[in-house]
């Protein structure tokens, strides 16, 4: 029968029960997949962040669980033994060279654990400051974008909640410190705290960490809060707006669902990879600060200050400034890389 | 030039005159935080010679007071007062020093950093997924990901430790050539992926194709159209790459012993000389202020498509 397109009849066969087949269509094949899963998925599809991911989760492990059972310490000097001169044959061995007493020991048939990178000028193990220094690098890493997270987030959130004027304060105030030349501000401060705290902190648990450390989080605290607290903000300000948060409030939402429904979830992956993105430039501005010799206080290494020591013997000893650059490289790279994997997986407004 | 173009640049300006008195009043109040103040030196001084020190640099004063004079005269004067460490110098003098060689460098270097960095960015949007693109694409990765202190010692530990080519010591015959290409090897990196991406941008844009279309020669697409356009952001990067090479230029004065503002600056941190570092700070952050001002206004003049805010 040929169809009448303008008819108004009702097409039957519309009507018809469902077939098996037709049913088999609709039946859920797998479970539906999650934001995270997704994430994931993308993630591990990228192979360059994956690769990072790896070396970063490697290099963490190394410089938690090698100070554990390494037969040296970061501060022992091997050729100073109490009530006995200073053995000099330990000091500034090129790697796997041994001193006198351990080529004695040797001999006695009994096994000495090589120095793998040799040691330094005061007879220190030198594989084990680089793992000592990899893992201050990464703590302060670590920490200074907890500080920054949790300030800027903070007064991010003030921020764009309260609107009006306080926004507008808090606003120009983030303009002038985001204007501030922050490398300038940030030498200055952590030159001139680490003296001011010096006194104000003796005898205390905090002297241990030392004062350059404290200055530099303190100075992560005042100045990298900026771009954060600019972030949380407009995340804010735009999720506030859009659609589903309009037909939730109109259903009937309280703001505390609103918030953990809708504004947490849709903003915490961007806050996590620029928190992620924060490692890196706080280890570089660690070592940055170690290689002026605003760093941590000796005898604790950093890759920054190791770097900065081996500038002394260069012509004799360059492995020894080598090796340190190697490493802050391949985290600062692989740190990055990896959060730039995060952020292609997980911010769904970049998915095209 | 409109009022809103207008606006906005005295908008920028006021915000920078704020920020550069921001710096100088931090910069004040932070180091007269430290114990003993500013002028404080290692020799343990009687009573009587302490206060006449006081006295002499006006530390006697109230804080107040002391903050209203320091800004006066740097202000009208560009005195940052004396030098502790260098006997019989002003700041001022020892910062006029050192400014040659640093300019010297710092220009040599943008100027060598933005040549090249445009000229493989262009390369590598042109041919781009091509080889060269590739090759290009890591090389910038690995030199972008570097710190600068790290590239100055690896640079010295080869050219000119290993091989023995060139000279390490700044002050030497064609010395600078090394912390030139240490400073210049960040941002020539940067901006070569900044024109490629902008290149890329702009050559899917309607004009090429209607300049193609119309049998414009490629040189001249690129040239005439494509490259003027491409060129915009990399403007947005002059304030950013002074910033990075002022402070890059403190490691690689270190490492190279150039006798520039730099090395007095780190100098002025380990021998804790408050004056020097005050006067330094201020004067580079001044630097860097006006280079992020005259950058963005540039921006926002150059391209009649930018709307302001």
């Amino acid at each position: 029968m040929k169809k009448n397109s303008f008819s108004f009849h009702v097409d039957l066969d519309a009507f018809t029960p469902a077939s098996q087949e037709d049913k088999a269509y609709m039946v859920q094949m797998r479970p539906s997949s999650t934001f995270f899963k997704d994430g994931v998925k993308r993630l591990l599809k990228n192979k360059v962040a994956t690769v990072s991911f790896i070396i970063v989760v490697f290099i963490t492990l190394c410089a938690l669980f090698i100070p554990m059972i390494y037969p040296y310490s970061y501060d022992q000097m091997l050729g100073v033994e109490p009530g006995k001169p200073v053995d000099a044959s330990y000091n500034n061995l090129a790697p796997f060279e041994y001193g006198l007493t351990e080529q004695d020991k040797m001999e006695a048939g009994e096994k000495v654990f090589p120095h793998i990178f040799g040691t330094d000028e005061q007879g220190r193990d030198y594989f084990i400051r680089i793992v000592y220094g990899t893992r201050i690098s990464l703590t302060v890493g670590f920490f200074a974008s907890i500080i920054v997270l949790i300030i800027g987030m903070t007064i991010g959130a003030i921020s764009g909640y309260c609107g009006g004027v306080v926004d507008l304060i808090i606003q120009r105030i983030v303009d002038i410190i985001y204007s501030l030349p922050d490398m300038l501000m940030v030498i200055l401060l952590s030159a001139v705290l680490s003296e001011a705290i010096k006194d104000a902190i003796e005898g205390t648990v905090l002297a241990k960490i030392g004062t350059n450390i404290i200055s530099l989080f303190v100075v992560f605290a005042l100045l990298y809060w900026v771009s954060m607290a600019r972030l949380i903000r407009g995340q804010i300000l735009s999720l506030r707006e859009q659609e589903y948060v309009l037909s939730a409030r109109a259903t009937g939402a309280k703001a505390g669902w609103i918030i953990r429904k809708h504004l947490i979830p849709n903003s915490i992956s961007v806050v996590i990879i620029s928190t992620a993105l924060q490692i890196p430039s706080a280890i570089f501005t660690e070592s940055y600060l170690s290689f002026l010799g605003l760093g941590v206080n000796a005898p604790m290494p950093s890759l920054g200050s190791l770097a900065s020591a081996a500038l002394n013997g260069l012509s004799s000893y360059p492995y020894r400034l080598v090796i340190p650059a190697i490493v802050i490289s391949l985290i600062v790279l692989s740190l990055n890389l990896f959060g730039d994997g995060l952020r292609d997986a997980f911010d769904p407004k970049l998915n095209v | 030039m409109n009022t809103k173009t207008l606006f906005y640049i005295l908008k920028r300006l006021l915000l920078a005159i704020v920020t550069v008195w921001v710096v100088i009043t931090v910069t004040f109040f932070v180091t007269r935080a430290v114990p003993g103040g500013p002028f404080m030196s290692e020799k343990a001084l009687t009573a009587e010679a302490q206060a006449a020190l006081e006295a002499k640099y006006g530390l006697d004063k109230p804080v107040g007071e002391q903050y209203v004079t320091y800004l006066k005269d740097i202000v009208t004067e560009f005195d940052f007062g004396p030098s502790l460490k260098q006997r019989g110098r002003t700041v001022t003098e020892v910062i006029m020093d050192g400014m040659g060689v640093s300019i010297k460098l710092g220009l040599i270097a943008a100027f060598s950093a933005l040549a090249i960095g445009i000229v493989l960015g262009s390369i590598a949007a042109l041919r781009r997924n091509k080889f060269i693109d590739k090759v290009i694409m890591v090389i910038t990765t690995a030199f972008v990901s570097m710190p600068s202190f790290i590239m100055g010692s690896l640079l010295l530990v080869i050219f000119a430790i290993k091989l023995a080519i060139l000279p390490a010591n700044g002050e030497a015959d064609g010395g600078l050539f090394l912390p030139v290409v240490t400073l210049a090897l960040y941002p020539m990196a940067y901006i070569t992926r900044l024109t490629r991406s902008s290149m890329l941008d702009v050559l899917g844009q309607d004009y090429i194709r209607t300049a193609k279309a119309k049998g414009v020669s490629g040189l001249k697409i690129i040239f005439g159209h494509a490259l003027k356009n491409s060129l915009i952001p990399v403007i947005t990067y002059f304030g950013p790459m002074l910033a990075y090479i002022v402070t890059g230029s403190l490691v690689v004065e270190k490492i190279f012993a150039v006798p520039g503002i730099g090395r007095a600056f780190v100098n002025s941190i380990t021998g804790r000389d408050y004056p020097l570092i005050m006067g330094t700070t201020i004067v580079l952050a001044v630097l860097i202020v006006i280079m992020n001002l005259v950058s963005d206004i540039l921006y926002k003049v150059v391209d009649p498509r930018i709307t302001l805010e």
